[in-house]
Order: structure tokens, then C-alpha cells, then sequence
């Protein structure tokens, strides 16, 4: 059925020529044919030729589907979610595409049901989560799931839009009764003043008309409501348009209204105006108007007023009702919308996905069969074509499926298997460059060598506690915190770095035992090696004084044995800590460094011998190495020698290697590249530690020297003899002589710049060091020292601030600090030396992915 | 007003609460055993006692430091014992406001 040829991968450029894209056959190739039915994605255990080491073989396949076939097929591929389709229609724009109505069909489908979800959560009612989400339902469901949502969103909207009509009506009536009620008082004053008794307050309003007393002043009048805060504009627009010879009084409703377009609340006056005449009637219509009052008809009458009243009260009770029913009604298709809403999204989404990835596909019309390339990961073969085979039989179809691998030159994307340990290390080297097809993958490295110079730089046994016991707890409250999807995106990058986190704390408790520093203070566990042995009444003279460590010292005040495991805890309280560590620090950073480095050298050994590339091993490894070992490894040499060999009194009692006759490496590493010689360190004392020193160094600086027109030169050279052989092929001499002096330079400069870059692990844990002792002596000590029956009390509220700051300054920032020049130093240190990041993601079409990032882009 | 007294309200939300037990917990630990180093008169603690700038008598220097070391040893205990009742509080206070989260 399945039709598999070995494919050829061949070069793209120049540059890919190096890493790329050669297919050796190697681990995985034969592997395919014993059945694994893995079920598809990460597993633990890595599957026999899969490892993380290097990224997963790909084939190019071509993949015939039947038509009617095709729909469920597609479906079972994206559960597995292993295949990355490749688009065989790129000129065509969204409304060529074939499946352009389905995919509208299923865009409208997303609108209902967004509409719908947020009626549901406009009413706060709870959407019951999917648990496991379904699988795509058939076409012919499309149509059903298609009826129900039209029917849903034509009844919400029905509902909506009577409510909206009920609440208007009931905002009228409820404006009248207040109106009703606040005029009353008005009307009866306005009486008195229309018999001509009793002079009210508003006596000058109608001053003008004409004194009081005389006659009845027949009044005309207009009633309504308006916001209050239009009141005083409106009151001034009146007087000035009237000239004042209406008369306005109003009265304030207490409780606010709801408007019913937007929903909110507002409060509003009521108010009369008396005026005479049409002409000021109309006036003041239109100024009503203008200022959106709504004016109601009033009756003259205080009887018809009364019935008009109890009239109104009567329908607004019925409105009452009505409306509650309303509500109840939309809030029982609410409920019985929002068990299934969650389902119905997923399915409507992964319809829409098959509908997206279908429009990829040829359509090839004499066979009736769509054609699509996807690219696979090569152990995957066979659950494919069981995924292929239970769509085919789901569908009711005859025809199998073919898948058909094809030979390719193009460079097939990099698929790494991770689990959610390896998962956070493969990220951070992505971050950076996805690794090329098949190159040595520097994450499995990462896993050890991260958290190990992570933990140089934050030794401290305390704050190692702190950051592994929160990642402890984050581990084991993993599931509980993984369904509980969070938005804060500080949380979920510390929550997706758990692992790393946990280890980088577990390492830097090592560190911290072997620092000796907890919380700034040391412990002894086995027993400091040394003693203030001169006696108590010599001691109390002096202000400070230094403990001889040599063997032939007046006072044993060295016991001569070193601390078993650490730093002996002495160090801690002594005033020259900081000088002695110093020491000890740049010296260890400098040997990890050159470690590290010529590390990353050997991976790019391995690389080429796995690429098949002999000319780089012969004219760029040797060389590398050979340059970076002579000139920085032997510095590393030197300075362990210098420990070995190199006493406080000199070895048994030799004056020749005591401290004052140890040369400075560093002065003998710059004397030796100059070809200066050394000088001696003190009178009477060997200029250099061992025998012919002067002659090795000569020798290694020439070997040094001659490493670089060899990385220079050779390779070129050497291609061009290859490319002279096969005349058919381009071979760019001058292109290639820059290129390789690019390398030679970046790389020659690079040891010395990132040899010297090493010394951040020196830098950061010192500053780490000191930054805790302030916190401790500034801190902590106020409480310590403060005598009397409130020192507890004040220990108690200054270890709480001792705490804050220890958790937000040290393990935080300080934890942030170090973790950011881990990541350069592997990243450009380490990585510098064989990674060439050209590779692309393998991005397959998987459901979970899908529904993932709509989920997230929601938010 | 008779509404508020009779809804019980918690005095701190559960982010201050869920601090307090932790930091609480903390101190608890971390005072009582500083309790216990200050008392058997450890060295790395020298530096946090109180002592005079300068000493003419050595029995006086012993004593200062036998007192210093004490007397900062018990107000290390005092505080882990203060940290106790305040982890009390913390964790009524926490479970009062997970409770009422809880009902709604």
C-alpha cells in the first residue's frame, strides 16, 4: 500500500551546505516497519531512532484521498495531530478556494455562538467546560448544528428585542406616576394664584403680566421629564428664549431609571411650566424638544388626574409581570444554550479547521480523488496509515487511502519529541534558532549545563530552598494549575518553566552547600580547619588578626587538613572573605569556561562526522581545537597547577614554592603570547612553575599562531580542488575566501572575547554574595540587636520585611539576573562554536493546537 | 448596620492571608532554629550579638558575649513564638475567605 524510496536530500546554499540537509539513512530509517502504535505525540520514553539528540527524520509525502473519504480522513489526522500539510493552492486567494462556502458556513456558525456566549455571560450563567472534546461531527451534522444556532439566535434576539420594547413602555409609564404625583403640588398653588390669594415666592415671575389680584390668569401648562443634568441649561434656555414669562417648577424623582437602550441607570426631574398663550406654548415645545425632555399629557382636572393615576398604576404592575416573565424565559434558553455551548464551539472549530486544510489539497477530477503533501515525521508511518484507515472505513468509503513518499530537495522541517520536562529547555534554545534538519540538538546538553551555571551565579543554600520548594509546589499541584487557565502571562511563563525552575534550585543548593552561604551565613557541619590558637590575653590587644595557614607557622592556627566538603565556614566571618573568593571564583569561572567551549567544539565534530563532512573536521575542528586548548586550556592548566603545587609555607617547607614565590598565571599567560619572559615573583624565587616551561609555552604560542591561516586557508583551497573535479557545479572561489575569514576571525577573537565573558559567573555570584550580607547586616540585624522585652517584637516585624525583600531582591530579581546571563552564555558562548539555527518548526495540523490558540486569543 | 455585623468579614483578603501563613511558616522555622544557634554560643553569629567597640578585660568580653548571645536567643524564640500566633491568625483568616469563595 505504502510506497517508500529513500530519499535525497541535496544542498540549498552555501551556508546549508554545512549543517543541512544530507540524509544518511542513519538511527531511524529501518526502524518503521515494527508495528509502534505509539499514539502519536510525546511520549516519555523516546521510541527507538527517535531521541532528542538530533531532530526526527521527515519524509515528504504525497497523500491520494477519495473524495468522500477525505472529510473523515482529514478529521482522524488532526486528532493525531502529527502531519504538516503544505498548501498546493498558494496563487488562489481565500474565494477561489474550493471549500470557500463551508468555511463562510462555519464562520457564521462562530458568530452565533459568540453572540450567544455573551448573552450568557451578560446573565453570569456558569458554561459547563467540555471535559473531553468531541470529535469533528459529519458534514451532513454541519446542517442540523447550522439550524439549531439559526433558531437559538433568532429566539434570544426576538426575546431581546420585546424586552427592550417592554422596559421603554415601562420607563414611560413609571415617568407618568411621577409626574402624577410631584404636580399635584403644583396644581393646587397654581390655584391659589388663578383665584388671586396668597402671594407665593414666585410672585415676581408673573409680575410682569400684570400685578396681582385682578383676574383669573388662565394658565397653560406642559409637563415632563428630563435628566437632571440638563436642568439648569434648560431653566436659563427658558428664561432666555420666554423672556421670562413662563414658569417653570420642578421637582426631583428619588430613585434612578433605567434607561432601556443602554442599560444603565439615570435620575431624573419632572417638571411644569406654566405659560400664556400659543405663542410661548410653542416655544416651549420646541425647547423641550431640543433638550430631548419627554413631555406627557396632563390632565387639568385633579379627578382625571387621580383615574389617570390608578390607571397607570394598574398597567405597570402588569408590565411587572410581563417583564419577569420576559426575563425568565431568555434566562431558561440561556441555561439550556450553555450546557452545550462549549461543545458546539469545539466542533464548529474543528470543522472549520478540516474545511481550512481541505482547501490545501488538489483536486484531481478524472479519479475523483484530492491530493495533498504533508510532511511526517518517518517513525510515524505507520499509526498514519491506521489513522487513515479507520477514516476511511468511518466514511463508508471502498477506496484506500495512498500515502506515497517523495524525493525531495527542499529542507524538511525540525520536529522535536519533548514531554513537559524537556519541553521547557527545547524552548529556550528555540527562542533563540530552531535547529537545522539534523544537527546536534544543544538542548539535551542544556538540561545539566543550565541549571549548573544558573547555579554558580545563585549559590546560596537558602534561596536554592526558596526556588525549588515553589517549583516543587507548582509540580505537584500541576494538574489542578493546568485546567485553571490563567491569563496573568508572568505566571504562565514561571508555571511552563517548573522543571527548569525545580532544577536550577536543587543545583543551586549544591552550589550553596559548597559556597558555604546560607542566607550570608555558613554552617559547620564538620568543623572549621582553623583556630585562633595565639592565647586569650595576647588576643584582646589586637584589633585584627590573621591566622598563618603554612606548616612551619609559631601558632598552629591551621590544623593542616582542609574542610572535608565546601568552604570551610571561618570564611564567612573573616574580613578578607572577599579577597580570598575572588580568587577561587575567577579561576573556577575560567575553567568552566574553557570546558564549556571546547565542548561546544566537539558537538561541531559531531556534526560534521554525522553530515559526512570531512573537509570540516580536517580544516576547521583541528584547528579549533588545537587553538583554543593551547592558548586557554593551557591557561587552565597552569592554574591548576599553580593549586597543586603552589602552598601557603611551600611544600614541606620548600621556600621555593610557598605564597610568595607563586607566579601570577595571568602575567605568565601575557608574557607568553608576547614571548616576553617571566620575571620573578620575589627575590630568591623561579620565575617559572615547572621545567622547560619557557620552551613549552614558546612552542604552543607557535602551534597557536599557525592554527589560524590553517583555518584560513585550507578549506578553501580544498573545495576549490573538489569543485575542479565536477566542472558542472558553481563554485564561487572569492564568495567561499570570505566566508571562511568571517569564520576565522569571529572564531579567533571569540575565544579570547568569551573566555573573558566566563568571568560573569565570578561577577554575578559575587554580587549575589554581598547583595545577601547587606540584606542580612541591614535588615535583619535591627532586630537582633535591639535590647529589652521589644527586641522579639522587633525581630518579629523585621524578619518579616527580612523575608519580602529576600524573596523579591534575591530570589526574583537577582534569580531573573542570573537566569538571563545563563542564557547568553549558552546561547552565544556555547552555541557559537557548532549551531547553525537554520531549521523551521514543524507545525502539523493538530486539533489541540487549534483549539489551544483559539481559546487563548479569546482572552 | 445589622447586616454587617451579622456577615462575617474576613480582616485580609486571601493574598494577604495566603502570605502571611507562608511567611509565617518561615519564620517559625527559620527563628527557632537561629533560636537555637544563638544559644549554644555559634561562631557565624558573632557578628549580630552586641558588643562593645573595644575590651580592656577579657572576663568582661565573655560575659558581654554569653549575655548577647542569650539575650538574642530568647528574643529569637519570642518572635518564632509571635510568628505561631500570627500563623494562627493567617490560616483562620485563609480558610475563612476560601469558605466564603467557596459558598457564592
Amino acid at each position: 500500500m505504502s510506497l517508500l524510496g529513500r530519499s535525497d536530500f541535496g544542498h540549498r546554499r552555501m551556508e546549508e551546505e554545512e549543517y543541512g540537509t544530507e540524509y544518511e539513512g542513519g538511527e531511524g530509517g529501518e526502524q518503521y516497519t515494527a508495528m509502534q502504535s505509539q499514539g502519536g505525540g510525546a511520549n516519555f520514553a523516546p521510541s527507538q531512532g527517535g531521541s532528542l539528540f538530533r531532530s526526527e527524520e521527515m519524509a515528504l509525502c504525497q497523500l491520494f484521498l477519495q473524495s468522500e473519504a477525505a472529510y473523515s480522513c482529514v478529521s482522524e489526522l488532526g486528532e493525531l495531530g502529527l502531519v504538516q500539510f503544505r498548501d498546493l493552492n498558494p496563487e488562489t486567494n481565500a474565494f477561489q478556494r474550493k471549500f470557500v462556502n463551508e468555511v463562510r458556513r462555519c464562520d457564521e456558525m462562530e458568530r452565533k455562538l459568540r453572540f450567544l456566549e455573551k448573552e450568557i455571560k451578560k446573565d453570569g450563567i456558569p458554561m459547563m467546560e467540555s471535559g473531553e472534546p468531541p470529535e469533528a461531527p459529519q458534514p451532513r451534522e454541519m446542517i442540523d448544528l447550522e439550524a439549531t444556532f439559526e433558531k437559538l439566535e433568532n429566539e434570544l434576539k426576538e426575546v431581546n428585542q420585546n424586552a427592550e420594547a417592554l422596559k421603554k413602555n415601562f420607563l414611560e409609564l413609571t415617568e407618568l406616576k411621577h409626574i402624577l404625583r410631584k404636580t399635584q403640588q403644583f396644581f393646587d398653588e397654581q390655584e391659589t394664584l388663578e383665584q388671586g390669594g396668597g402671594v407665593g415666592q414666585h410672585q415676581q415671575l408673573i409680575q410682569d403680566e400684570g400685578g396681582a389680584g385682578g383676574g383669573g390668569l388662565h394658565l397653560g401648562f406642559v409637563a415632563g421629564v428630563i435628566l437632571r443634568e440638563r436642568l439648569p441649561a434648560f431653566e436659563k434656555m427658558l428664561w432666555r428664549a420666554c423672556r421670562g414669562n413662563v414658569f417653570l417648577r420642578v421637582a426631583e424623582i428619588e430613585d434612578p431609571l433605567e434607561d432601556p437602550h443602554a442599560g444603565d441607570e439615570v435620575i431624573k426631574s419632572v417638571f411644569v411650566i406654566f405659560f400664556q398663550g400659543e405663542q410661548l406654548k410653542s416655544r416651549v415645545k420646541k425647547i423641550c424638544e431640543g433638550f430631548r425632555a419627554t413631555m406627557y399629557p396632563c390632565p387639568d382636572q385633579a379627578t382625571d388626574r387621580r383615574e389617570m393615576a390608578v390607571g397607570v398604576m394598574q398597567r405597570l404592575e402588569d408590565l411587572n409581570t410581563v417583564l419577569g416573565q420576559t426575563n425568565d424565559h431568555r434566562h431558561r434558553v440561556l441555561a439550556a444554550a450553555a450546557k452545550n455551548i462549549k461543545i458546539w464551539f469545539v466542533k464548529v472549530r474543528k470543522i472549520k479547521a478540516i474545511y481550512h486544510t481541505l482547501n490545501f489539497f488538489n483536486l484531481d477530477t478524472s479519479q475523483k480523488c484530492l491530493i495533498a503533501e504533508c510532511w511526517i515525521p518517518r517513525l510515524d508511518l505507520e499509526t498514519i496509515q491506521l489513522a487513515l484507515r479507520r477514516g476511511t472505513e468511518s466514511s463508508g468509503s471502498t477506496i484506500a487511502p495512498i500515502l506515497n513518499e517523495m524525493q525531495t530537495t527542499e529542507s524538511p522541517p525540525t520536529f522535536f519529541r519533548t514531554n513537559k520536562f524537556t519541553n521547557a529547555f527545547q524552548e529556550l534554545i528555540n527562542a533563540y534558532g530552531v535547529a537545522t534538519y539534523r544537527e546536534m540538538n544543544p538542548a539535551v546538553f542544556t538540561i545539566i549545563t543550565f541549571p549548573f551555571l544558573f547555579a554558580i551565579m545563585f549559590g546560596d543554600l537558602g534561596h536554592g530552598a526558596i526556588a525549588f520548594l515553589a517549583a516543587f509546589w507548582c509540580i505537584i499541584k500541576e494538574k489542578q494549575l493546568l485546567t485553571r487557565k490563567s491569563d496573568n502571562e508572568i505566571w504562565n511563563y514561571f508555571f511552563s518553566g517548573r522543571y527548569l525552575i525545580a532544577l536550577m534550585g536543587i543545583f543551586s543548593m549544591y552550589t550553596g552547600l559548597i559556597y558555604n552561604d546560607i542566607f550570608s551565613k555558613s554552617l559547620n557541619i564538620f568543623g572549621s580547619s582553623w583556630q585562633v590558637s595565639i592565647g586569650p590575653n595576647q588576643i584582646i590587644h589586637h584589633k585584627s588578626y590573621m591566622i598563618d595557614p603554612s606548616s612551619n607557622a609559631t601558632d598552629k592556627g591551621y590544623y593542616g587538613t582542609p574542610y572535608p566538603f565546601g568552604i570551610d565556614p571561618i570564611w564567612q566571618i573573616a574580613s578578607n572573605k572577599i579577597v580570598f573568593l575572588n580568587s577561587f571564583k575567577m579561576k573556577i569561572s575560567i575553567i568552566l569556561g574553557v570546558i564549556h567551549m571546547l565542548f561546544g567544539v566537539t558537538v561541531s565534530f559531531l556534526n560534521s562526522k554525522y553530515f559526512g563532512k570531512t573537509v570540516n573536521i580536517l580544516c576547521e575542528f583541528i584547528p579549533q581545537v588545537l587553538f583554543l586548548s593551547c592558548m586557554f586550556g593551557y591557561m587552565g592548566l597552569l592554574m591548576l597547577h599553580k593549586w597543586a603545587n603552589y602552598t601557603a609555607g611551600g611544600i614541606n617547607g620548600d621556600p621555593m614554592t610557598n605564597e610568595q614565590c607563586a607566579p601570577s598565571v595571568l602575567i605568565t599567560f601575557i608574557n607568553m603570547v608576547l614571548f616576553n619572559d617571566n620575571d620573578p615573583p620575589a627575590v630568591g624565587c623561579d620565575p617559572y612553575m615547572y621545567a622547560g616551561q619557557n620552551g613549552i609555552q614558546h612552542l604552543l604560542v607557535i602551534v597557536g599562531l599557525f592554527c589560524i591561516p590553517w583555518m584560513l586557508f585550507a578549506k578553501p583551497f580544498m573545495l576549490k580542488k573538489e569543485a575542479a573535479s565536477k566542472p558542472n557545479e558553481f563554485f564561487d572561489f572569492s564568495e567561499v575566501m570570505m566566508l571562511q575569514g568571517i569564520h576565522t576571525i569571529e572564531y579567533a577573537l571569540g575565544t579570547v572575547s568569551h573566555t573573558a565573558s566566563y568571568l560573569r559567573l565570578w561577577a554575578l555570584s559575587l554580587a549575589h554574595a554581598q547583595l545577601s550580607e547587606v540584606l542580612w547586616s541591614m535588615v535583619l540585624r535591627i532586630g537582633l540587636s535591639t535590647n529589652g522585652w521589644y527586641g522579639g517584637v522587633m525581630l518579629w516585624a523585621t524578619f518579616a520585611a527580612w523575608a519580602g525583600l529576600t524573596v523579591s531582591i534575591l530570589c526574583l530579581m537577582e534569580g531573573l539576573s542570573a537566569f538571563l546571563h545563563t542564557l547568553r552564555l549558552h546561547w552565544v558562548e556555547f552555541q557559537s562554536k557548532f549551531y547553525s539555527g537554520q531549521g523551521y518548526l514543524f507545525t502539523p495540523f493538530s486539533f489541540e493546537k487549534i483549539l489551544e490558540q483559539a481559546e487563548n486569543s479569546l482572552e | 448596620l445589622i447586616l454587617f455585623y451579622k456577615r462575617k468579614m474576613a480582616l485580609c483578603g486571601p493574598k494577604l492571608s495566603l502570605c502571611g501563613v507562608i511567611i509565617s511558616a518561615w519564620g517559625i522555622i527559620q527563628l527557632s532554629m537561629m533560636g537555637i544557634f544563638f544559644y549554644i554560643n555559634s561562631v557565624a553569629l558573632i557578628e549580630d550579638i552586641k558588643l562593645a567597640e573595644e575590651y580592656e578585660d577579657l572576663r568582661k568580653l565573655k560575659t558581654d558575649m554569653d549575655a548577647g548571645y542569650q539575650q538574642n536567643a530568647y528574643n529569637c524564640w519570642i518572635a518564632a513564638l509571635m510568628y505561631l500566633v500570627t500563623l494562627c491568625v493567617s490560616a483562620q483568616q485563609f480558610w475563612m475567605n476560601s469558605r466564603t469563595s467557596y459558598s457564592v
